[in-house]
């Protein structure tokens, strides 16, 4: 997915000369050709991402759309006030790529994981926050964002995930894709998760279940309809996210919900307990570890159902 | 460099343009007073003499970019945005209502001639490197000026942004510091120490001037010296009187800010202000 992502900017900066790419301190050779073809519009400042997310929305104020791509962990945390007043406050069109998002970094422990980082970015005014599934669907996604309005968050999964959108659905930011429709269970979800729950939905309809799959790739600004029309028929709803359950997808769910009246239905969130995920590991393995497996999906909608 | 300078007289406009910050302090009934008042002459003669800007057409392409780091002390630039019209200098009467144009700190898109909404320390110069090099980009040879003050730049994001600046050799990028030696809590070499603070920019690759930021002169002659400069960004460390102008305001950290000002309050300061004549 990062590769796809970052190769999309370059093809992004080819046809559209506003298009600018700004680095912290990335890997060696990241976008050379850009970097020797469109050397002026490529920027590498170092481990400084206040300043890169401030200088970002100066270059879009003055009409320019910088791609600043980093680690997400930095890119939410870090420099946190500036995606507030900088991007929110200023409506600047800057595109932020972070790498890692979610239990990514494993192996690197609890410093690198970004598992509150679409709770932080939800509270932004104006912010869009976006994590997509697979590779294919970031490049349908990296074609709309040069001439969308406001700042963009942009969750990358891990790469070589496999591909599980569908390029028969078009692809639209703000508006959520709906897999698959059911009458028993609605599973929601983000990001790289939606393997998992394509696959728990598979595996629940051989047990006579049957799931509606609603891929919520844009959490903001949210996409309530969709999400409804999923859940009007079903008698209960689960959340799927690499994420901390605290104001990440789950909770942006369950305040709509309420809120409109379904607060009857039963309702449960997967994700990350309120806790420093223990262990290193691979991302898959802490996932497992963390309940977010497609074992644990079909295990919960058993056990709520009963 | 004397540390505390405070000349006893000032020309007409500099009361004028004093008196206009007071009318807006009496219209909020508060505001940042010493940070405002310690501004006037570098804001002066930015507006007077240095900056290109149609007021009128306040986005024009090749105008200069004028980013006030130092949100806090926006009395001084609003006094100066009402004098070149702006805006109606009427809006100083409102300053802080519930539906008033100016608030306590500048906002984008609010008010004509302000181009970064600050107030949150730190952001300025970051917004002004990356505004410096779209002219950069563009091939435009707009001046970006960006005003910090001395408490500001603790901050660490100023320096990741000095770094950046000298890096990249923003020529087109001026930096004024408002150094009235006084941050919110008292005396900066007591909370803070930012000495050696000519060394420390000069090291960041800036051209640094030091300049007495109440003599008119002295800031014409050190900005226009900096058109010179064709190879680094440039610094003004601007020695200034906190609350210069207003006696009893003059270097006292009391008087940063104050939220609930009474009418004998602003009689006191117009008459200080009316002693300098």
């Amino acid at each position: 997915m990062r590769p796809t992502s970052l190769n999309c900017v370059y093809d992004l900066a080819l046809k559209d000369e506003r298009v600018v790419f700004i680095g912290s301190d990335l890997g060696p050779g990241v976008l050379d050709d850009f970097k020797h073809n469109i050397p002026d519009r490529f920027f590498m400042e170092g481990v400084a991402e206040q300043h890169i997310v401030g200088m970002a929305a100066g270059l879009a104020l003055e009409g320019f759309i910088p791609y600043v791509n980093t680690i997400a962990t930095f890119l939410t945390r870090r420099c946190f006030e500036q995606n507030v007043i900088d991007l929110g406050l200023h409506k600047a069109n800057v595109r932020l790529i972070s790498n890692g998002g979610g239990t990514v970094y494993a192996p690197l422990g609890p410093t690198h994981l970004a598992i509150e980082d679409i709770a932080i970015m939800r509270t932004i005014p104006n912010m869009t926050i976006v994590s997509p599934a697979d590779a294919d669907e970031m490049k349908r996604f990296m074609m709309q964002t040069v001439d969308y309005e406001g700042p963009i968050y942009i969750r990358l999964g891990k790469g070589y995930d496999p591909i599980v959108s569908r390029d028969d659905i078009p692809f639209k930011i703000g508006k959520a894709i709906s897999m698959k429709e059911g009458t028993d269970v609605a599973l929601v979800t983000t990001g790289i998760s939606l393997a998992l729950v394509l696959e728990a939905a598979e595996s629940l309809e051989k047990k006579g279940i049957s799931c509606s799959v609603l891929h919520m790739h844009t959490i903001k600004p949210f996409d309530k309809e969709s999400l409804l029309n999923s859940c009007e028929k079903v008698s209960a709803i689960l959340t799927v996210e690499e994420h901390t359950i605290i104001g990440g997808l789950g909770s942006a769910c369950a305040e709509v919900l309420l809120e409109e009246g379904m607060g009857n239905k039963k309702f449960k969130r997967i994700g990350i307990n309120d806790v420093f995920p223990s262990g290193y590991g691979s991302q898959k393995e802490m996932m497992i570890r963390n309940g977010i497996s497609v074992e644990n999906i079909v295990k919960t909608i058993e056990k709520i159902l009963q | 460099m004397q540390e505390n300078i405070s000349n006893s007289n000032m020309d007409e406009r500099s009361i004028y343009l004093r008196s206009l910050v007071i009318r807006a302090l009496k219209g909020g009934q508060r505001g940042h007073i010493g940070s405002s008042m310690s501004l006037i002459e570098v804001l002066r003669v930015l507006y007077d003499d240095f900056l290109k800007y149609d007021s009128q057409n306040p986005n024009w392409e090749e105008r200069d970019r004028f980013i006030l780091s130092k949100g806090h002390g926006c009395l001084a630039l609003y006094a100066l945005l009402a004098d070149k019209n702006f805006f109606d200098a009427k809006e100083l009467d409102f300053f802080c209502h519930n539906e008033g144009m100016l608030g306590g700190h500048p906002e984008r898109g609010k008010i004509p001639g302000v181009e970064a909404s600050t107030g949150a320390l730190g952001h300025g110069l970051s917004i002004g490197v990356g505004i410096s090099l779209a002219a950069k980009i563009k091939k435009k040879d707009y001046k970006t000026i960006v005003v910090v003050g001395d408490g500001e730049i603790n901050e660490g994001s100023v320096w990741e942004a000095a770094m950046c600046a000298g890096n990249h050799n923003l020529k087109d990028l001026i930096v004024l510091i408002d150094y009235n030696k006084i941050q919110s809590y008292g005396f900066t070499k007591e909370v803070a120490d930012l000495e050696p603070l000519k060394d420390k920019w000069e090291s960041f690759g800036f051209r640094v001037f030091e300049v007495d930021g109440h003599d008119i002169d002295d800031l014409k002659t050190t900005l226009q010296e900096t058109r010179n400069i064709k190879d680094k960004p440039s610094i003004l460390i601007c020695h200034t009187v906190k609350g210069k102008g207003i006696d009893f305001a003059e270097n006292n950290p009391n008087w940063h800010h104050k939220s609930s000002l009474k009418e004998e309050d602003f009689e006191k300061m117009t008459n200080s202000l009316n002693l300098r004549k």
